[in-house]
């Protein structure tokens, strides 16, 4: 306690918080990235009607730890004809992002790192860095495969976003807030997924999409694109991509859950159970990480052109509509 | 020890925070003009904004801060980038610059920036602590729908004009080519 008492001191309050969340913040990051990426091969295997990875630990849990450290062991090669700075820029612009969002999730009605009262806001201004990188990644590569998947990720995220801020603008009506902590309180008798459930549906598909899940994972579609805009990519770099990619599953799932799914509060009806906040929050974000998985192993890839029209012809307009309904709807309720 | 506690004082945090904010619009808007690759240059234009951000933050408005995010990097960047994306291969060699292009782009440049700085300089400035305290989203919110209704709605008549343009130039595109 007393080294602790040292560093409060030495950095003052406010510092200390932020270096110990960002700490925390990073230690979460990997271990949520080994654990998901075990999950989704089990998940898949499950799925297909396989085993998946079973040597290495009990369960093969410890496959991930293997597997990382491969990749940090392996060569990071520079192919020839890129453009060197921004190739090396890419890797590092896509965990930005990563590291600012998980600042203002709360993960308990204390465990928040900073309850900024623009919280949601902040989430979703730093998730264009995500979309940058992708960009600078595939063009800097110089390579067709790369750069198409680059194109198809920004098409597919520009689209995406529209309906996904609209309907988040629904959510932000009803509870009056943009802090996490305050949208999470207004869901204190009705979870807004019983409330607003078109809201939630297009949410979640709209994040499937922001995360370049499948059944939108056209961007790095292995059957046409190789591996998309992280081909050129090898070892720690294209590691990067990956933790970013899980990371963001965990980031959009948490989103979910503080805005649709009572944040840290417990299942209804199970309240008087002696489980902090955290642990139902966590409950909840890998359920739909788990939903997720299901349905990327379940549904085949769309095709762009089912992509984009889906997005404008439907999403977009229900969306809409269900924030002038709700508009009106809770207009006449106040 | 002391040395570094007394570099984490609010104060000294804040003063290091503004020099590197500065250090980024002015590194970004470097990027922005002299590179001869558009796409560093719409990349350093991004770097300028996002240090513009940072002035906001700094000024105390995080809200401001993350809408010129959302919208300058976020829509309006990365449709820029998302045009030349598909305009020139790595490969290829770039174009010379032409003098009088340069001469009248430093003259344009030059026109805006004194013509900037006569309105600075001859606008005297409030504080904004002493125009109001209230500073929140919800007054901003206020401001920009009653007050300041008609420039909310100017900026819309021009992103509509933008998202027309958009239209008929792709029509024109696709008839030609098709």
């Amino acid at each position: 306690m007393a080294a602790w008492q040292n560093l409060v001191n030495f950095l003052g309050p406010d510092l200390t918080r932020i270096v110990v969340g960002l700490v925390g913040v990073l230690a979460l990051v990997q271990v949520n990235a080994l654990f998901l990426v075990w999950l989704e091969r089990k998940v898949a295997a499950h799925i297909q009607l396989r085993i998946g990875p079973k040597e290495v630990g009990p369960f093969g849990i410890l496959q991930t730890i293997v597997d990382g450290i491969k990749l940090v062991s392996k060569e990071l090669i520079t192919p020839r004809h890129v453009d060197r700075k921004l190739f090396m820029l890419a890797p590092i612009a896509v965990f930005l992002p990563v590291l600012v969002s998980f600042v203002v999730i709360p993960f308990s009605e204390r465990l928040i790192i900073r309850d900024m009262n623009v919280g949601l806001l902040l989430i979703f201004a730093f998730s264009t860095f995500n979309v940058l990188a992708v960009l600078v990644g595939g063009w800097a590569s110089n390579n067709k495969y790369s750069l198409l998947g680059a194109v198809r990720a920004v098409a597919q995220n520009v689209a995406y976003e529209i309906p996904l801020l609209l309907t988040v603008l629904s959510v932000v009506m009803w509870s009056n807030s943009l802090q996490m902590s305050e949208i999470v309180a207004s869901q204190s008798k009705v979870w807004n997924v019983f409330w607003m459930p078109v809201a939630a549906l297009i949410y979640l598909i709209c994040a499937t999409a922001e995360t370049n899940r499948a059944p939108f994972d056209i961007p790095e579609a292995e059957s046409e694109l190789v591996a998309g805009f992280h081909t050129e990519y090898s070892g720690m770099r294209f590691a990067l991509f990956f933790l970013a990619e899980y990371s963001n599953m965990l980031i959009v799932a948490a989103v979910a859950t503080t805005l649709f799914f009572g944040g840290w509060k417990s299942f209804p009806g199970l309240g008087f159970l002696p489980v902090p906040g955290w642990i139902w929050f966590f409950a909840k974000t890998y359920v739909l990480i788990f939903v997720a998985m299901w349905v990327r192993w379940t549904f085949p890839r769309l095709r762009f052109d089912q992509l984009m029209n889906f997005c404008w012809k439907i999403m977009i307009p229900v969306a809409l509509l269900h924030l002038i309904v709700y508009a009106g709807v809770i207009k006449i309720i106040n | 020890m002391n040395s570094v506690q007394s570099l984490i004082q609010p104060h000294v945090l804040a003063q290091i925070g503004f020099a590197g904010v500065v250090a980024l619009i002015l590194a970004g808007a470097l990027i922005a003009v002299f590179p001869r690759s558009i796409l560093y240059n719409v990349l350093g234009l991004i770097v300028c904004l996002t240090g513009v951000a940072g002035i906001f933050v700094y000024l105390g408005s995080p809200f401001i801060a993350l809408m010129e995010l959302l919208i300058y990097v976020g829509a309006i960047c990365i449709s820029i980038i998302f045009a030349i994306m598909l305009s020139r291969p790595l490969h290829l060699s770039l174009p010379k610059r032409r003098l009088p292009k340069v001469g009248l782009a430093l003259g344009v440049g030059t026109a805006v920036f004194i013509m900037l700085s006569a309105i600075i300089s001859r606008t005297e400035w409030q504080p904004a602590a002493m125009r109001s305290s209230d500073w929140s989203v919800t007054t901003l919110g206020t401001y920009l729908l009653t007050r300041y209704d008609l420039v909310f709605e100017v900026i819309s008549l021009v992103l509509l004009v933008a998202i027309l343009g958009a239209i008929i130039i792709s029509g024109y595109a696709r008839r030609s080519t098709s």
